[in-house]
């Protein structure tokens, strides 16, 4: 961690919606893990049709987050100081 | 109805579609034009070969039966696949980086370029694979029988097995053409994966297809699909917690695992801007799979007569209705699933088998120091890797031979699936923790395995393996070691059971065994490289000496990679260091690279090994470790260094810049010293002249001619004394003056300067205090005299006061003598303090200078010849010159 002292503490402002979108991406499969795991506290009311589309609904909102959180993500610079910053 | 001849036409004249599909690809490619073929869409649609036969047909025979669980399935891969950017963007990279082969290459390369941990991975691999490619067999020869069915031949098993053992050759035949053309795993099998993409669509657009005819046509919309499903026996949203929960993160986990998977993912991967795109597009298109599951299931359930199989719906249902068309196209989407999931299954696993089984065999039977023949080891791999295809496939054909193809086989699927996983641990261990070692890793892999087979594979063959009696009872009456109740935890469903038994004790085995043990330094090389793989640090060599000589290195690579590419990579890497030929110097560097090139082809450790036979194991040390540690904090170090220089010739600049500056000032005050010097040599000049020149040219009288001759005395007088001066001056600022020393009191030097100054007797008064006078001296005091006579000369000119007085006042503290002038005049204006001890330093408004303004700069210069000092004190009432006496005479007179 001797490294880090040497990198910048503060990033400019693109440089910090970068870093914040990957943590979006980062926190996105837990978001879906916690939402699929939802109709399980489910009692029985609604049956499968309901279940068939919550389900449906919250992948459909999955793939439509990731597609314009990879569209917002500038590739990472080779070299680029990249985890420790903020 | 469909005759079953031509299904076996239109079956042989796709897989002709495929071939040729895939040589083209490969042609392509071959002359430069394959850039599309890395198109994040291809990238995309090769991940499809998760989706296999089990998911093409078993999912609505899985909906059927459980109704929503069988979803989970597809959930846990989208959710890692819109994560990319935590694991598999690492994954990715690491792949790359260390050509990685498959993911038994990975983890033996992780941990030290272990032998022994690629060959459990492989076991694992095969021994968790094989069922499942037994049940692709399975599902297309049972497709093949549903179309006999209908055309009215009914299928015994032997024409079962028959159908089976073809499809196996055949996929043996195009996996062995494609699979083995390059060596080297790194390159992208470029026609497999354009077949497999095609056969993703082909499989995509079969369930879709079948899903809009049996929602729209048959069903009667979606509204009415979902009252069919509320009023189905799946209706009750009853989800066993534990199986839903259980079964996302075995697909999740197994999506990364599964040999086959991580072909695709990582090591067909060649550009991270792919996962950004499979990111989202994987996850949709695993929805679009899902989408039709259900309602093909319970439109199934409805129309079918009862006890028909449910994972045979999507052939069935189009066929019952007489859609033959659309049941083809479903044949061909199943048939697609099956055969490029065994395609790559098999590349996969058949690279493991020979680079992690076959070749460490072959060379420790010391085949390799036979004759060494350019090409020799590649010859072998090739053959393995051919063998190896041919072998898996036969396992997996026996295997579905011994299970009997019946129901028992559908259920393995997730326990196949549950085998895969068991590197997960190692593998996540291995990424993104340091402290993971070799003996951790082998630990939590051969737990797992054995875990795994006790609880789950085991048990999947029925009583044909575990008696009842082991089931109910424990073996040998050891309760707690019953299969489906480990340590009496009993009663829960035994895939959850299972997979919680395996991962826990597989994980907790390998943590305990990494922080007991003590990592070898390859491993410690191998982990920094591994976890910080986007550091970009260049980090320790795994070759820290090179005692190989390049021809040696040359023939082994050549006997792995073949000639031409071997003697290309010598040549380019000779270019590099700027030689000629094909033998480069034999750096660590170039070993390292070229250890890389052939891990490529034959994996980290057997790569590793023979590098090692001939720099003679000189590998890397716990010493070389520390070197380079040291050679970070020298880096460091040095670039401190670097930066105090940076900084003193900062300041030498600065010192040369003022040096320069005073220079210029100095050479202005030269031409001002030299217009100056001779502006004051003309005014007596001047006037000698006019007078002499009056005296020569008129008559005049003797009164009239002595005066004007002493006016010509006086001004040659002036000018002598203003040339003394300057050479006085001159002397004194190069130092040239002899100095006399000599011992007198200050009181008698005073007096002397008083009486020489002519101040005695004149208008102004002298006032002194004798008594302070008494002060021993030894220096030259002619020259202190001299500066005293100067000041009061100045005093007695100067002083503008009614009654002017000139007060001299001696002080002697801490063994310093002052004399202090002070006169009771207006005293100098405070701007021209600065610069009355300057040269020709009269100041403008005294109109009655005598002088050439010489007087103070020779006082200035003689004091510090002296050893002291000369100053204006203002603030005294008047001009006060405060003369210090040098220190060390005045010490010695008191």
């Amino acid at each position: 961690m001797s490294a880090r002292s040497e990198k910048a503490v503060f990033l400019a402002r693109a440089s910090y919606r970068q870093r914040r979108l990957r943590d979006a991406m980062k926190v996105l499969p837990v978001v879906g893990v916690i939402l699929w795991l939802f109709p399980l506290l489910w009692q029985g009311e609604g049956g499968t049709a309901v279940a068939v589309q919550y389900v449906f609904g919250v992948w459909v909102l999955l793939i439509a987050l990731a597609a314009f959180l990879s569209a917002k993500l500038v590739p990472e610079a080779v070299g680029e100081a990249s985890e420790d910053t903020d | 109805m469909v005759s079953f001849n031509l299904l076996v036409f239109v079956a042989l004249g796709y897989v002709a579609f495929l071939f040729l599909v895939a040589f083209a690809a490969e042609r392509r490619a071959r002359n430069g034009q394959g850039g599309w073929l890395r198109s994040p869409l291809i990238y995309t649609l090769s991940l499809s070969i998760y989706c296999t036969a089990w998911t093409f047909y078993g999912a609505v025979g899985y909906a059927a039966r459980s109704g929503l669980e069988f979803v989970t399935i597809y959930l846990g891969p989208t959710l890692v696949m819109v994560g990319w950017w935590v694991i598999l963007r690492r994954l990715v990279r690491i792949g790359r980086r260390q050509r990685i082969t498959s993911i038994a290459d990975l983890i033996s390369s992780r941990f030290g370029k272990s032998r022994q941990l690629g060959m459990i991975a492989t076991v694992i691999a095969v021994v968790a694979g094989t069922p499942y490619i037994a049940l692709q067999l399975q599902s297309v020869t049972l497709s093949f029988a549903v179309f006999a069915d209908a055309g009215g031949q009914v299928w015994e098993a032997v024409d079962l097995n028959r159908a089976a053992a073809w499809v196996a050759v055949g996929l043996a035949i195009f996996t062995v053409l494609f699979g083995t053309r390059n060596l080297d795993a790194n390159e992208r099998h470029h026609g497999i994966v354009i077949a497999i993409a095609v056969e993703a669509v082909v499989k995509l657009v079969a369930l879709l297809a079948v899903g809009i005819f049996v929602v729209w046509g048959i069903g009667g919309g979606p509204g009415a699909v979902m009252q069919q499903i509320n009023a189905s026996d799946v209706a009750v949203w009853d989800q066993n917690a534990g199986r839903w929960a259980s079964l996302i993160f075995l697909s999740a986990a197994a999506f990364i695992c599964l040999p086959r998977m991580f072909q695709v993912l990582v090591v067909e991967n060649n550009d991270e801007a792919q996962l950004r795109t499979a990111g989202w597009a994987f996850p949709l298109y695993l929805m679009l799979m899902s989408l039709f599951v259900i309602p093909i299931a319970v439109v199934g359930l409805n129309l079918m007569p009862q006890g028909a199989n449910p994972d045979l719906f999507v052939l069935t249902v189009p066929l019952a209705v007489g859609q033959d068309g659309l049941a083809m196209l479903s044949f061909l989407g199943g048939f697609s699933s099956a055969t490029s999931m065994v395609i790559v299954a098999t590349i996969a696993l058949a690279t493991m088998v020979s680079n992690h089984i076959v070749l460490p065999l072959w060379l420790a039977a010391g085949a390799a120091d036979g004759a060494s023949i350019s090409g020799d080891v590649r010859r072998v791999i090739v053959t393995a890797r051919r063998l190896s295809i041919a072998g898996v496939l036969a396992l997996g054909y026996f295997y579905y031979r011994l299970s009997g193809g019946g129901t028992a086989l559908a259920a393995i699927g997730l326990v196949s699936f549950s085998g895969a996983v068991q590197v997960l641990p190692v593998l996540l261990g291995g990424i993104f923790w340091r402290g993971a070692t070799r003996v951790g890793a082998v630990m939590g892999l051969v737990t797992g395995l054995v875990v795994w087979l006790w609880t789950l594979f085991l048990p999947s063959f029925g009583s044909a393996v575990f008696s009842a009696e082991v089931m109910a009872l424990g073996p040998m009456g050891l309760s707690w070691l019953r299969p489906e109740a480990l340590f009496g935890v009993a009663g829960i469903d035994p895939l959850v059971h299972g997979l919680l038994w395996s991962m826990l004790l597989n994980a907790a085995m390998f943590f305990v065994g990494s922080i007991l043990s003590f990592p070898t330094p390859l491993e410690r090389l191998q982990g920094a490289q591994f976890v910080n793989v986007f550091a970009d640090s260049a980090g320790a060599r795994p070759w820290a000496r090179s005692g190989a000589g390049a021809e040696d290195l040359l023939i082994m690579s050549q006997r792995i990679l073949g000639g031409s590419e071997a003697q290309g990579i010598f040549q380019r890497e000779a270019t590099r260091q700027g030689k000629e030929g094909y033998l480069p110097d034999v750096t660590p560097d170039f070993i390292e690279r070229l250890e890389k090139e052939l891990a490529g082809s034959v994996g980290a450790a057997t790569a590793h090994a023979m590098i090692g036979q001939l720099t003679e194991g000189a590998s890397v040390s716990v010493e070389d470790l520390i070197a380079v540690a040291d050679e970070a904090a020298q880096i460091v170090e040095y670039s401190n260094q670097l930066e105090a220089k940076s900084a003193e010739q900062e300041r030498t600049a600065r010192a040369l810049r003022e040096a320069n500056d005073k220079l210029t000032a100095l050479s202005v005050q030269k031409d001002a010293f030299l217009s100056q010097i001779s502006h004051e040599l003309r005014t007596p000049m001047t006037s000698i002249r006019s007078f002499s020149e009056i005296m020569r040219d008129s008559e005049m009288t003797g009164d009239e001619k002595a005066r004007y001759a002493g006016i010509i005395h006086g001004e040659a007088l002036r000018l002598t004394r203003l040339l003394d001066d300057l050479l006085d001056l001159s002397v004194l600022e190069n130092g040239q003056v002899t100095l006399h020393s000599e011992r007198g009191t200050l009181s008698d030097l005073i007096t002397r300067a008083v009486d020489a100054a002519g101040a005695s007797g004149q208008k102004i008064a002298v006032l002194r205090k004798p008594a302070r006078e008494a002060v021993m001296l030894e220096t030259d005091l002619d020259r202190l005299a001299q500066v005293f006579i100067n000041l009061i000369a100045n005093a007695a000119k100067y002083c503008d006061a009614d009654a002017p007085e000139l007060k001299i006042i001696v002080r002697s503290e801490q063994g310093q003598t002052t004399v202090d002038f002070i006169d009771n005049g207006s005293g100098i204006a405070p701007e021209d303090q600065d610069v009355i001890f300057e040269k020709f330093a009269r100041l403008a408004d005294e109109k009655r200078a005598g002088g050439a303004g010489l007087g103070l700069a020779i006082c200035r210069e003689i004091m510090e010849r002296l050893g002291g000092s000369i100053a204006y004190v203002p603030g005294q009432g008047g001009a006060a010159f405060r003369v210090t006496l040098p220190k060390v005479q005045a010490l010695a007179a008191a």
